[in-house]
């Protein structure tokens, strides 16, 4: 690890200022960037402790919920609100890391978590452009089973680990931002970015920006809704595929429905083909399996994880026969 | 290892075979075992009782001291940075910003690290304990990618370590041979094991083969495995002078303490090695480069130094199991015997270790067969010496060997508890020679009877619950009793009626100090509490490895070695005014706090009355065990009927397991809280090395891909069901206490019973390891 400056904040405009100086940034719960730092993947000048600030969960007047993004993990996965409205949410979270890992990761922290590729945290050994821009990325021909079959560039086919920013892509979850030049906001679905030529550049977040709160539309299909991980042990690996879904029908046919992916790509993945397949039409296996494989038709595989197209398409027809027989 | 080595080896090997005929034709009575101890007729009292571990206490306080945790005034830290190319030179080493970072006390390289000899290569001395026998930071060579190239002390572990992460290097990279196709296009070579070559041909098995009326014939492969132990490797030690203080994280106290002293060319005695708690060892708690790089390094600064491993430094220069891939065929008669086996293949190694992993070994003793050929054939790469881990050989063999087994009942449309019995020898199937006790048959029955066997469904994929698909499978697993040369211990018996026992031995989380604490008290004939159990110090009596399963045996001869002595001084000093008078060494036992007659229990002394009579505070008696020719004059194995539930997702085809079962065959078992334990290690590793335990060996640079625990998966407490574990108890009457190993034995078979299971749950054979669930999709 390489020596830094260490701060806390108590409030969002102190963050900000405090992370002026260059290589400052953000630390939540630590679980990933600390691990990143030991592993001098990460070599940040300076911390600016962000755990002090807003934590709360709270109903929004139009019947969303705001959450701040110092709430940790675990707190947001046993909100009793999250739980009845937003259940995908609270499995998703569930089936992520260790239960010593979700009491100390916060929910900010969860989505700016980098990849696990194995290639980009071998800075001794291995090439890697988001490491080192324009140096080559030794995955694309090498260990590459968890990595991405959607959304990959020649410059990097790493996936984003997350199982909560899934679930928060599915539901429409807003962002919301503290900078330098003021307060914004942004879908979450829009705050990844897919690697491009540039895979160093991760989000649409400007330098200095701090994430101070995940809001929830008020969104009723999402009461009926889950999520299906699928790993390689029962717990405590990330995604090969994962699937966060919610969905609404009525009289045999899809009224609405809200589906996205994860280990898939570079970002959580909102399966807008596959919703727009599925809207309207027939809430029947076969149009879930024709909508999943719609979804996956632009997949493109690498040596070691083709597999991931037919399983995601198996785990999204599943997922979907799920809740329509829940709903029947 | 050179050509001279293998020269020597295969002189050895011609002596030892000369010698094995005289030993197995010798009458039992010259032979250890040939009397059988004395304790195994003892049935009821502490042996086996499930005593909880004597340090579990100390274990839950935290207040055992491990390696990495022994304070020395004036101590630094040392951090190790690794080369990043497989093979050539290192043309520069930038160490300035290293040099001039906080805290930094030296940089070693091998610009400055003292004129070290290579460690003595494991197996080719008796106490020779290293992982490799390359020079240690010596030149500017590079043997392989992940080697040490430097090693930084510094005041404290952070500023080691970020020291060493400032360390540029640059390389002259040289051709390596990094990817297994291209080492066996280049020829392999057959492997030596312990001095004996891995072949072995009985009759025309390819003919037996080709003239079977029934017969398989597949490839399997099985991937590199690291090693996990849950303790890192880690070393504090200090000079004093020329002497050398280690306290390491060992399996092998006197080995190492030999093998460093050969490395710094000092005496033995020079050297001290303690190791008294472990975090696990599977093999790999050896000497490695870390312990000597640490000694050296302290030696060049001139201050204590510890040295624990990052978990990727373990995967970058702790030697891990070997990749094999075998060819196992079996010919065999309608009605299911056997008339051929053969079992070949292909591993990996490098030129400067010692195992070629030899996964014929299971097959060697399993099964009667008209005719054998076994033979593992050497692949040389350019990698990180591979090493000996848990059931080194029978893990990965038994994985081949009991998966052609289940798949020849599939063809034969028999039951496959049926077909191995139905091939069960007479005696040893190569020796010859009897078997000391065998009663795998007695645990398939009672195994098949408690896990329901019988309510099998034969068809695969037929049995389903929801979106599971369930199946049952078995495997016969299989660990041979070994006992090595070396062991002795010392007795102190003292008037207030305590024994104290020492020797070199190991407790690695086995429960070793608690198993023998037992098997002392009642040899001696007092209560558990009056026995104190002291090991893991090379300056203790004896040379006993933690390994092969073999140091409870070890243990048990020296000390009944030693205690034979004590009771013939005890005698001597009892004099004729005892009970005792008259009675010889032999017919004498411990019994209730003193030494009594075996036949005539009222004839008895107490230890504290025959001391004071002496006028002693204390005996001592200390002896070596006798060679271990027992393993020559009988067959001696253990055995283990294992039993699986798999289930098998239809959709996603991630394999879960339900339920395990294994009905062990290790003779008497000392502990019955401990061996489960061990058992259920055993079974969960082999679960691991079933479905997801795999060293990603990138072969375009010869470097491992997932030096962590986040990638390098091993089962977590949900992939684990619960492990039912029954056993024969059944003393071996050659074996001391009548007891076998227990250690390794759970990981054989295990993979195979997955393996098998599975099939039966999807009707999918997969025959390369781990199975994930892509390859059940």
């Amino acid at each position: 690890m390489t020596p830094f400056r260490y701060a806390r904040a108590t409030e969002a405009g102190e963050a900000v200022r405090l992370a002026a100086e260059a290589g400052a940034r953000y630390l939540g719960g630590g679980t990933n960037l600390v691990d990143l730092m030991r592993e001098t993947i990460e070599r940040p000048a300076a911390l600016i402790d962000v755990t002090g600030l807003a934590a709360t969960i709270k109903e929004t007047e139009a019947g969303g919920l705001r959450i701040g993004a110092a709430a940790r993990n675990t707190a947001l996965a046993e909100h009793r609100a999250v739980r009845s409205r937003y259940p995908a949410l609270a499995r998703a979270i569930l089936a992520g890391a260790s239960a010593q890992i979700r009491n100390m990761a916060t929910v900010g922290g969860n989505i700016l978590q980098r990849t696990r590729c194995t290639y980009f945290y071998d800075d001794a050994g291995a090439r890697c452009n988001k490491r080192n821009p324009g140096e080559g990325c030794d995955a694309i021909d090498g260990f590459n089973r968890s990595h991405a079959i959607l959304g990959a560039s020649p410059a990097c086919v790493a996936t984003h680990p997350s199982d909560m920013c899934v679930a928060l892509a599915a539901f429409d979850a807003v962002v919301h931002l503290a900078g330098p030049a003021g307060a914004r906001q942004m879908p979450l679905t829009e705050l990844h970015r897919l690697p491009g030529g540039h895979p160093e550049i991760e989000t649409a977040l400007r330098p200095g920006e701090l994430i101070t709160a995940i809001e929830l539309p008020p969104l009723p299909i999402a009461a009926r809704s889950t999520y299906r991980k699928v790993r390689d042990r029962a717990s405590y690996a990330f995604a090969l595929v994962s699937v966060a879904a919610a969905l609404d029908v009525r009289d045999g046919r899809v009224a609405d429905v809200r589906l996205a992916l994860g280990g898939v790509a570079h970002k959580p993945w909102r399966a807008r083909r596959a919703e727009e397949a599925l809207r309207g039409g027939p809430a029947t296996a076969a149009a879930f399996r024709v909508a999943a494989e719609a979804e996956l038709a632009p997949a493109a595989p690498l040596r070691d994880n083709g597999f991931k197209i037919e399983l995601a398409t198996r785990t999204i027809a599943a997922v979907l026969g799920e809740l329509a027989g829940e709903a029947a | 290892m050179s050509i001279l080595e293998n020269a020597k080896q295969t002189v050895q090997g011609a002596a030892q075979a000369a010698m094995k005929k005289a030993i197995a034709l010798a009458p039992d009575s010259w032979l250890p075992g040939g009397q059988p101890d004395p304790l195994i007729r003892q049935q009821h009292g502490l042996i086996g009782a499930p005593v909880s571990r004597l340090d579990g206490p100390l274990k839950v306080r935290g207040q055992a001291p491990f390696a990495a945790e022994f304070p020395l005034d004036g101590m630094v830290y040392a951090a190790i940075a690794f080369s990043a190319v497989a093979k050539g030179r290192i043309a520069a080493l930038d160490l300035a910003a290293a040099e001039a970072a906080p805290g930094v006390v030296l940089v070693m390289t091998h610009a400055n690290t003292p004129r070290l000899q290579p460690m003595p290569l494991f197996l080719t001395a008796e106490k020779a304990a290293g992982g490799d026998d390359l020079p240690v930071m010596q030149d500017d060579r590079i043997h392989w990618n992940g080697q040490p190239i430097a090693v930084v002390l510094a005041e404290t572990q952070e500023q080691a370590d970020h020291a060493s992460s400032l360390i540029r290097a640059t390389y002259e990279a040289e051709p390596a041979t990094i990817a297994f196709a291209e080492a066996k296009a280049q020829g392999t070579e057959p492997g030596q094991f312990m001095g004996q070559p891995l072949k072995l041909e009985k009759g025309d098995a390819e003919a037996a083969l080709a003239a079977s009326p029934v017969s398989v014939d597949a490839t399997y492969v099985t991937p590199r495995h690291n090693h996990n132990p849950i303790e890192p490797h880690a070393a504090t030690l200090a000079w004093d002078g020329d002497r050398l203080l280690l306290h390491d994280a060992s399996q092998a106290v006197a080995h190492t303490a030999w093998s460093l002293a050969q490395v710094f060319g000092i005496e033995e005695k020079q050297v001290r090695v303690t190791s008294p708690f472990v975090g696990g060892g599977f093999g790999s708690k050896t000497l490695w480069q870390h312990q000597v790089l640490g000694a050296a390094a302290a030696k060049l600064a001139g201050r204590p130094v510890r040295i624990a491993l990052s978990r990727e430094g373990m995967h970058r220069m702790i030697g891990g199991r070997t990749l094999t891939e075998q060819r196992v065929a079996i010919g065999a008669q309608p009605d299911g015997r056997f008339e051929a086996i053969i079992h070949t293949g292909t591993v990996a190694m490098t030129r400067h270790n010692a195992l070629p992993e030899p996964f014929i070994l299971p097959t060697r003793s399993a099964y009667a067969a008209g005719s054998l050929k076994l033979d593992v054939e050497v692949a040389y790469m350019d990698m990180l010496a591979n090493t000996f881990m848990r059931a080194p050989g029978e893990a990965v063999g038994t994985f081949a060997l009991e998966c052609a087994i289940d798949e020849l009942a599939a063809k034969l449309g028999m039951d496959p508890v049926e077909l191995r019995i139905r091939n069960e020898p007479e005696r040893d199937p190569v020796e010859g020679t009897p078997f000391s006790a065998r009663h795998i048959v007695e645990a398939w029955r009672a195994g098949a009877e408690r896990f329901g066997w019988s309510r099998r469904n034969p068809t695969p994929g037929a049995v389903r619950d929801g979106e599971w698909l369930v199946g049952l499978g078995c495997a016969t697993a299989t660990y041979p009793y070994y006992r090595m040369p070396g062991g002795a211990a010392r007795l102190t018996l003292t008037r207030d009626g305590r024994v104290r026992v020492e020797i070199a031995a190991h407790e690695m989380g086995m429960g070793t100090a608690t198993a023998q604490s037992q098997v002392v008290a009642e040899r001696l004939g007092l209560p558990l509490e009056a026995v104190s159990f002291a090991y893991g110090d090379s300056s203790l009596p004896g040379v006993v490895l933690a390994g092969g399963s073999q140091q409870t045996a070890a243990i048990g001869a020296a000390v009944a070695a030693a205690h034979r002595v004590l009771v013939a001084e005890l005698l001597q000093l009892a004099g004729n005014d005892s009970p005792l008078a008259g009675l010889k060494p032999e017919e004498v036992g411990g019994l209730d706090g003193g030494l009594a007659g075996l036949e005539e229990p009222a004839r008895r002394e107490s230890y504290a009355s025959i001391l004071a009579r002496a006028g002693r505070e204390a005996v001592v008696a200390e002896a070596s065990a006798p060679p271990p020719l027992e393993t020559q004059h009988w067959s001696m194995h253990s055995h283990g009927a294992m039993f699986c539930e798999a289930r098998v997702n239809r959709i996603t085809g991630e394999p879960r397991i339900s339920r395990f079962l294994g009905s062990m065959d290790c003779g008497r078992i000392l502990n019955a809280k401990t061996a489960a334990s061990q058992f259920r290690g055993g079974i969960i590793m082999g679960l691991g090395l079933a479905l997801m335990e795999e060293t990603q060996f990138d072969e375009r640079k010869g470097r491992i891909m997932n030096p962590s625990l986040a990638e390098y998966h091993v089962p977590v407490h949900m992939d684990v069901p619960e492990i039912d574990v029954i056993w024969t108890d059944i003393p071996d009457p050659h074996a001391p206490m009548g007891a076998r190993g227990v250690g390794e034995i759970g990981i054989t078979g295990t993979g195979a019973a997955v393996a098998n299971a599975i099939f039966n749950a999807t009707g999918r054979r997969v025959r390369d390891l781990p199975i994930t669930l892509d390859k059940l999709l």
